[in-house]
């Protein structure tokens, strides 16, 4: 079994004569919560849709899950599970319609289904909107049944863009601690945000600055490093530097 | 006279329930800040306030005019940024500046001196549509275009969601800034750590108000002690605090876990000794000041 | 004043900025003149005709070289049974069979169906009406030249395509074409571009700015408007001088009635507006609830006399029949505006309720 659940080398990615993603060097551990912080237009999505098998690379070499970025997408695409902020459930289908949905797309087993979207609606204390039309759920509930159809086929990965933009405190919370179940489970969760005190919870950070990334450790090493007190200011000296504004 | 009253404002839409009966008011030249999740009546209480729906029950008044039957007066002198990026993408920043100067009746030069500290930093791209600018970039757009015509009551309905720490600082300097030059400002935040910026803050979840006092006020309201605990393994060090029975409530907080007790006779000795016995290290156990985002997580359990 | 100029400028900015759908806008009239005009035309041109004469007499040679010499027809040959034609229209080689019985001669008996035969293919009934009224008036010419048709009453009456006298369907589709386009640039257009402001939520900035409503409205339609007229000015002349139509009217009045047609149909894209939320809805509505019933119910394609009845009084809704209508007797009949005064006081009447409906149901708040 492969050490690393991303392991990517010298990354580039170039539209014209734009540089969105810069060389970048990179591993993830398998089960590790990652977190890829960024200012907008660092270059955090580019590198995201090449992770996730949706763009090619132009230079550089990676593996997701222990397939070939450039060569085995169709193999990564079904070792990962993915999750935005803006497309993430079918609004117009009922809870468990994209559950089932889901499933199928991501080829679980079609007697697994039943039995196991009933576990997950009675974890989730969801059994009675079973039926619900997920447009009619709260923003946070919606994240949290996002999140648990992206891994509810057991992937090697899951991608995390923005999963708690505009969600109260509370349901961040319990987000989370979704996250770290997942973590335990071994499941690689691959996150960015805005909110620097999820960056906190994390394994490691990598913070990425106008396409490169300039700073990789675990949040209390960059503290000292940087010797302040919060991710924020980390992140804040960090991402000042940035020139360009694309 | 207040720059913004609001009373008993009521709005349903359909079977659900966008605002129950709100009534507050922002002072002249006031930061005040509605601090809530998505779907808790934020935008339904701006585009009452900015006289784009009306309320079922109620009433509300900006700079003393009635939202309803003097909405006219309101839309002269109020600005307003909606939530999402509202702005002609197939224009450019120059292009935009000037469309919404003459929709005011102004042109972009009149009124420089109040935008130049935001625009200065923009102008570089005039020239560029405004669909290719990059988040703080548009969000900065968006302000100018808003502060055009010099409103003495500014309306910001998330300002700040999607944009990086370092463009939000920056943004809120900016506020700071305009409220130095008298404008009212009535902004919106899903952020707990922006709260602190604001003159005053409500709490809105599910169309009702929590609370309305100054960041400090509602910081002085926490009343019962607040302790920051960290230790080796945070995923697990969350369930083994929750379990300590002398614990009312344990949650995550970045790099520690904020956790209140049900007797203020706590003593921390032996729950270090707990957590030790756990196999836990490194334990750190410190009784801390409760911030805005304790206090809108106690609110809110309520 | 400065305002709506503002606006205007912004409005043209949008289409210019969009080359594809400007493209399509100026392009389409064109492209679909062209088509109409000549690809889908429905006048029959090569018409192949077998003649069967057991006898060749003088008479049928005479009959036969006129058959060949109209630009109509082709003679295939002229056989002496009925195999060979009867084969050769198996085979779509021949459209019509004329037969002579072995007696014929039209000069000392009236010519009756006896003496003469026409035999077409009626797998497609009106091209076969059509093949066979172009014969019979081939050969109707024939005898009246010889003055037999004064011995012959019992011939079929004689034919005059008034207006069209070559049945070219040109003349017929451009006002067609003109009716539907409008449709689309007007109504489709500004509804999609009303729609687009409300989507991306600029509506909402623009409604709490002291702009008049009315006045983000009215800026959209400038644009269109003339886009319209650009197209308009584009049909007629690709109609008058590629197709050849005689734009025999008076332009005053063709002029006229299409503005007045414009100005409706943008009323009718400011009510669609004001009662969907997306472009999508708007587009959809435009394309179904209009396009459609403008192509099958104006008289474009399909005459409307044939229609059933229920769909005759429901064309009598659709304001493209109305132009479609006064276009024809403007353009192609040359008519004076005084035979149109009853389809110009209908569309009026439309346009005046239509922007009276979209006045009412507009609104100064989002909801």
């Amino acid at each position: 079994m492969m050490e690393y659940a991303i392991d990517v080398n010298n990354l580039t990615k170039k539209f014209g004569n734009f540089t969105a993603v810069d060389n970048i060097s990179f591993n993830v551990k398998r089960g590790e919560i990652f977190g890829f912080l960024g200012a907008n237009g660092a270059g955090k999505t580019t590198a995201m849709r090449i992770l996730c098998g949706l763009s090619f690379p132009t230079s550089g070499k990676g593996t997701v899950a222990g397939y070939d970025i450039a060569t085995q997408s169709e193999n990564i695409k079904k070792s990962i599970g993915y999750m935005s902020q803006k497309f993430s459930l079918y609004d117009d289908l009922k809870v468990w319609e994209n559950i089932r949905l889901f499933a199928g797309i991501y080829g679980v087993p079609e007697k697994e289904i039943e039995p196991r979207t009933e576990e997950l609606l009675k974890t989730l204390d969801f059994t009675s909107e079973r039926n619900s039309l997920v447009s009619k759920l709260p923003l946070g509930w919606k994240q949290k049944l996002a999140f648990s159809v992206a891994i509810f086929h057991n992937p090697c990965i899951v991608f995390l863009d923005e999963p708690t933009g505009g969600v109260d405190p509370e349901t961040r919370r319990q987000f989370w601690e979704m996250i770290y179940e997942a973590s335990d489970r071994g499941i690689t969760v691959f996150v960015t945000t805005h909110y620097m005190d999820e960056a906190e919870y994390c394994d490691r950070v990598s913070i990425m600055v106008d396409g490169k990334i300039e700073a990789l450790d675990t949040p209390l090493n960059l503290k000292n490093k940087f010797r302040v007190n919060s991710m924020e200011e980390v992140f804040y000296l960090l991402a000042r530097k940035a020139t360009r504004n694309e | 006279m207040s720059a913004i009253e609001i009373n008993n404002i009521s709005k349903t839409y359909g079977t659900t329930t966008a605002l129950d009966n709100i009534s507050f008011n922002v002072k002249e030249g006031e930061l005040f800040g509605l601090i809530g999740a998505d779907g808790a009546g934020k935008t339904t209480l701006f585009r009452i306030l900015t006289t784009l729906i009306l309320a079922d029950k109620g009433s509300a008044s900006v700079n003393g005019f009635d939202v309803i039957s003097q909405y006219k007066s309101i839309r002269n002198d109020v600005g307003y940024m909606p939530g999402r990026f509202s702005l002609y993408g197939d224009m450019t920043v120059k292009e935009n500046l000037d469309f919404f100067a003459s929709v005011f009746g102004t042109t972009l030069e009149q009124n420089r001196d109040l935008i130049e500290d935001i625009y200065c930093q923009i102008e570089p791209f005039n020239n560029r549509r405004s669909a290719k600018l990059s988040g703080g970039m548009k969000q900065k757009l968006a302000l100018c275009c808003a502060l055009i015509h010099k409103p003495s009551v500014l309306f910001l309905d998330e300002p700040t969601t999607g944009v990086d720490p370092v463009s939000r600082k920056e943004f809120w300097e900016m506020l700071h800034k305009l409220k130095k030059k008298g404008i009212s400002i009535l902004t919106s935040t899903p952020y707990m750590d922006e709260a602190g910026q604001c003159d005053r803050i409500a709490f809105i979840k599910q169309g009702k108000i929590l609370t309305i006092d100054t960041p400090a006020g509602i910081i002085d309201s926490f009343g019962e002690p607040l302790f920051a605990v960290s230790a080796n393994n945070m995923h697990t060090l969350l369930k083994a605090v929750r379990e300590y029975p002398e614990v009312k409530n344990c949650y995550t907080f970045g790099e520690y876990h904020h956790f209140t007790v049900r007797d203020v006779k706590f003593k921390k000795a032996g729950f270090l000794s707990y957590l030790g016995s756990l196999g836990y290290e490194n334990i750190s156990i410190n009784q801390i000041t409760a911030t805005v985002e304790d206090c809108y997580l106690k609110l809110s359990e309520l | 004043m400065k305002v709506f100029l503002a606006f205007v400028k912004k409005e043209f900015f949008h289409i210019f900025r969009d080359p594809r759908t400007l493209l399509i806008l100026l392009g389409m009239p064109v492209v679909q003149i062209i088509l109409f005009g000549f690809a889908l035309s429905v006048e029959i041109n090569n018409i192949n005709v077998a003649i069967i004469a057991p006898e060749r007499t003088e008479t049928i040679r005479q009959i036969t070289n006129k058959i060949a010499a109209n630009r109509y027809f082709t003679v295939t040959g002229i056989y002496d049974s009925e195999d060979k034609p009867a084969e050769l229209m198996r085979r779509e080689k021949a459209n019509v069979i004329l037969r002579f019985n072995h007696d014929f001669n039209p000069f000392v008996r009236p010519v009756s169906e006896t003496q003469m035969q026409i035999i077409t293919n009626a797998s497609n009934p009106n091209t076969a009406v059509q093949e066979t009224m172009y014969l019979q008036s081939v050969i109707n010419d024939y005898f009246r030249e010889k003055q037999v048709s004064s011995v012959t009453p019992t011939i079929s009456p004689v034919v005059r395509y008034l207006y069209n006298p070559g049945m070219q369907s040109a003349f017929n589709f451009v006002p067609g074409i003109l009716g539907l386009l409008m449709i689309i640039i007007c109504t489709m257009m500004t509804s999609v571009s009303i729609v687009r402001e409300k989507e991306t939520g600029t509506m909402e900035e623009l409604l709490v700015s002291p702009v008049k409503p009315i006045n983000i409205i009215l800026a959209k339609m400038v644009p269109y408007f003339a886009l319209s007229c650009v197209n308009l000015v584009t049909i007629l002349l690709i109609s008058r001088f590629v197709l050849n139509v005689p734009v025999s009217g008076s332009i005053f009045a063709i002029f006229g009635i299409s503005l007045i047609y414009i100005i409706l149909a943008l009323a009718l894209g400011m009510l669609i507006s004001s009662i969907v939320k997306t472009q999508v809805a708007a587009m959809l509505i435009s394309a179904m609830s209009l396009m459609l019933p403008v192509i099958i119910l104006s008289g474009m394609i399909f005459p409307i006399e044939s229609a059933p009845e229920f769909f005759r009084w429901l064309s009598c809704i659709i304001p493209a029949r109305w132009y479609i209508a006064a276009m024809r007797k403007l353009m192609i009949e040359g008519l004076p505006i005084t035979y149109v005064i009853k389809e110009i006081v209908i569309l009026c009447g439309m346009a005046i309720t239509l922007i009276s409906i979209s006045l009412l149901k507009f609104k100064n708040r989002l909801e």
